[in-house]
């Protein structure tokens, strides 16, 4: 793609034959930038404090988690808007199960990973078979799930177990278990599109869906499975938020507007919303700047409705930074 | 239509052939929301079978099919519009400050307010047009800068009250009009707002330089369209429509800081509908208001049969699912 040239500086030179996506110095520009506002306005933690780092990425996690596998359906040219309320039908059935004891943990487990199953296998057999825009086929899903949650809970329900918060606040060493199952699922995104085959099928869909099924790709089964998993990360993510909230409320999911934030990191991330080009590391950089701004916001005591403003504006400069250099007109 | 047709002589079933092909040209969006509507009568006469009823259904439906209409010209462009729900929250929220409780600043406001709608929507079209964000990132920034600024300018609560002038647009009606008995002023609005964006979209370049970006924006480019003018008009337009619709439904529910949520889905619904494809090079101005009509009916037919809210959703899921898969289906039979 990128040619090297000898006539480019030194700089270019080393950057492009490293690839560092520019999402990556986006990263550093937005530490550094909010390391200094907070050093100058507010009481210089962000550099000096290394617990507030750990803070940064802790609270990344759940979005972290979601946007793995919102990576793969976006790589696969499709969508998922359902994630919010995935995370919600989990974090309270889950709680609904557990009854705050230990031994219902697996049971509660398994439920709600079937659950995620059939939300992904919903998903992308209508996706696939019905030929139903993967946009209004995961908002389809995604209101049907939020009316069967509200119909059915209106409030925090059940309660985990004491054991079965550590997933939440548990540490191993100093490092918090919930960075390091985080960073499991970043690798495991990883090593399922650069390293098998299924990845390299996502990718060829995401690409060009009509060239991949003339090759022999069974596309619809790797979109279906693209599905399933990110149906599986949300799931995951709604775990998570549960074992930190202790129990589960219907409105965990949407109120984090985890599905609308997970598409914009994704896209911050370097994954084009067309498909085909991308990967997680991108997304985790984007997980981190989302992670950095709320943190650097909240030293800075700026109003929350101001914060919003911010972060919307965040959004579109950060993907502007790509696009603006493209030839081709967006839609 | 100015094409012959080839009659054979005679024969009844040639006749209803004929009929069948006329039938099968009507979009299912009308034959739907009518069933829908004569169910409501058979379940209510007292209220859907009277002019009555049917006004106050109208006057219910009228602000979301004006935001349909508008969300309907980006999607045929090939687009979506993630702040119209946003929008309307800004111009109830803002307005309520605005406004002052005095009833003389109602037109003031409401002019600042479409103001503020060329705005929106002129920098959701040079965003898309010029840096390049696909819409869907460019107007979800916008949604939480639209909504945030609103909440920050009021300072996250409503201030004050809308006035009763500033909410006739949504709740007034003329009263003792023949045939009609009395006609809501949101259909006028709605109305107006129709066969404005019928002309735009059928009878001007304009709407044909739409259909044809939203079909294939390097071939409309090759041939001479302005692609990012068209553009930029129509992100203006939808937010527009999205003030519109978000006077109209102050004017109905009051202030709530809540009042936009979810509708940016629910226009895009009352589209998908009425037979829009994203990804655009499809639409029709009436059959998404009668997409609008059809999922306010349905929200009606629910509430009658005692269903909670919850439900509609599920129910919504499953309609727009449908909707969507039955185009899909039949388009892919006939090639």
């Amino acid at each position: 793609m990128t040619t090297i040239t000898a006539s480019d500086s030194w700089f270019k030179r080393t950057t492009r034959s490293i690839h560092i996506p520019p999402v990556f110095i986006f990263l550093v520009v937005t530490f550094l930038v909010s390391g200094l506002l907070d050093q100058f306005y507010s009481d210089g933690q962000i550099f000096s404090n290394p617990a507030i780092m750990m803070n940064i990425i802790v609270r990344s996690v759940a979005l972290g988690i979601v946007a793995v596998g919102q990576t793969l359906v976006i790589l696969g040219a499709s969508i998922d808007l359902s994630v919010a309320f995935t995370i919600s039908i989990t974090a309270v059935m889950s709680s609904y199960i557990m009854k705050g004891e230990t031994a219902n943990v697996p049971v509660a487990l398994l439920a709600v990973f079937a659950i995620g199953a059939i939300i992904g296998l919903t998903n992308g057999l209508v996706i696939t078979k019905l030929k139903v825009s993967p946009f209004i086929a995961t908002l389809g899903v995604s209101l049907i799930v939020k009316g069967i949650i509200n119909a059915t809970f209106s409030n925090y329900t059940g309660s985990v177990p004491k054991s079965f918060e550590y997933f939440g606040y548990g540490t191993i060493g100093s490092i918090p278990v919930s960075i390091i199952i985080m960073l499991l699922v970043f690798l495991a995104g990883w090593f399922l599109l650069a390293r098998t085959k299924f990845g390299a099928h996502l990718y060829g869909v995401g690409g060009n869906s009509e060239v991949a099924r003339l090759s022999g790709v069974r596309t619809d089964r790797v979109l279906i499975g693209a599905h399933i998993i990110c149906s599986m990360t949300a799931v995951l993510a709604g775990i998570f938020l549960v074992s930190q909230m202790r129990s589960g409320a219907p409105w965990v999911g949407p109120n984090g507007l985890y599905d609308l934030n997970s598409i914009a990191t994704v896209v911050i991330g370097g994954t084009a919303l067309s498909g085909g080009k991308g990967g997680v590391w991108g997304t985790l950089a984007g997980v981190l700047i989302f992670g950095i701004l709320d943190t650097t916001f909240n030293q800075l005591g700026v109003n929350p409705y101001l914060k919003m403003v911010l972060r919307g504006a965040i959004i579109v400069l950060a993907v502007a930074s790509y696009t603006i250099r493209s030839k081709k007109e967006a839609a | 239509m100015a094409t012959t047709t080839y009659t054979p002589p005679g024969g009844v079933s040639n006749t209803l052939h004929n009929a069948w092909v006329g039938i099968k040209k009507i979009p299912p969006v009308f034959p739907v929301f009518f069933l829908i509507f004569i169910v409501l009568g058979f379940l209510n006469p007292v209220k859907y079978q009277s002019m009555n009823g049917i006004m106050t259904f109208l006057r219910t439906a009228a602000p979301l099919a004006v935001l349909a209409v508008g969300q309907m010209f980006v999607l045929a462009s090939g687009g979506f519009d993630l702040t119209v729900g946003a929008i309307v929250t800004f111009v109830v929220l803002v307005s309520s400050k605005l406004l002052a409780n005095d009833p003389a600043n109602a037109f003031p406001a409401i002019m600042m307010m479409l103001g503020a709608g060329v705005l929106i929507g002129l920098v959701n079209g040079l965003v898309v047009s010029y840096l390049k964000v696909p819409s869907f990132i460019t107007t979800l920034g916008m949604m939480l800068l639209v909504r945030g600024a609103a909440l920050y300018y009021v300072g996250g609560a409503p201030q004050g009250y809308l006035t009763d002038n500033w909410r006739a647009f949504g709740r007034n009606y003329f009263e003792n009009v023949p045939v009609f008995e009395r006609v809501p002023y949101a259909l006028l609005v709605m109305i107006g707002v129709a066969i404005l964006s019928y002309i735009l979209f059928n009878r001007t370049n304009y709407g044909k330089q739409i259909l044809a970006i939203g079909d294939n924006v390097r071939a409309s480019q090759l041939s001479g369209v302005r692609v990012r003018l068209v553009r930029v008009l129509t992100f203006i337009f939808c937010a527009l429509m999205a003030i519109i619709g978000g006077i109209m439904i102050g004017g109905y529910g009051g202030v709530n800081v809540t009042i936009g949520e979810g509708l940016e889905m629910q226009s895009i619904a009352a589209c998908v509908v009425g037979g829009v494809l994203l990804g655009g090079g499809k639409g029709s101005v009436p059959n998404v208001i009668f997409g609008a009509f059809t999922l306010q009916a349905i929200v009606n037919l629910l509430n009658m049969l005692g269903l909670p809210k919850p439900y509609t959703d599920v129910v919504q899921g499953l309609i727009i699912i449908g909707a969507v898969a039955y185009v899909g289906l039949s388009s892919q039979k006939k090639r």
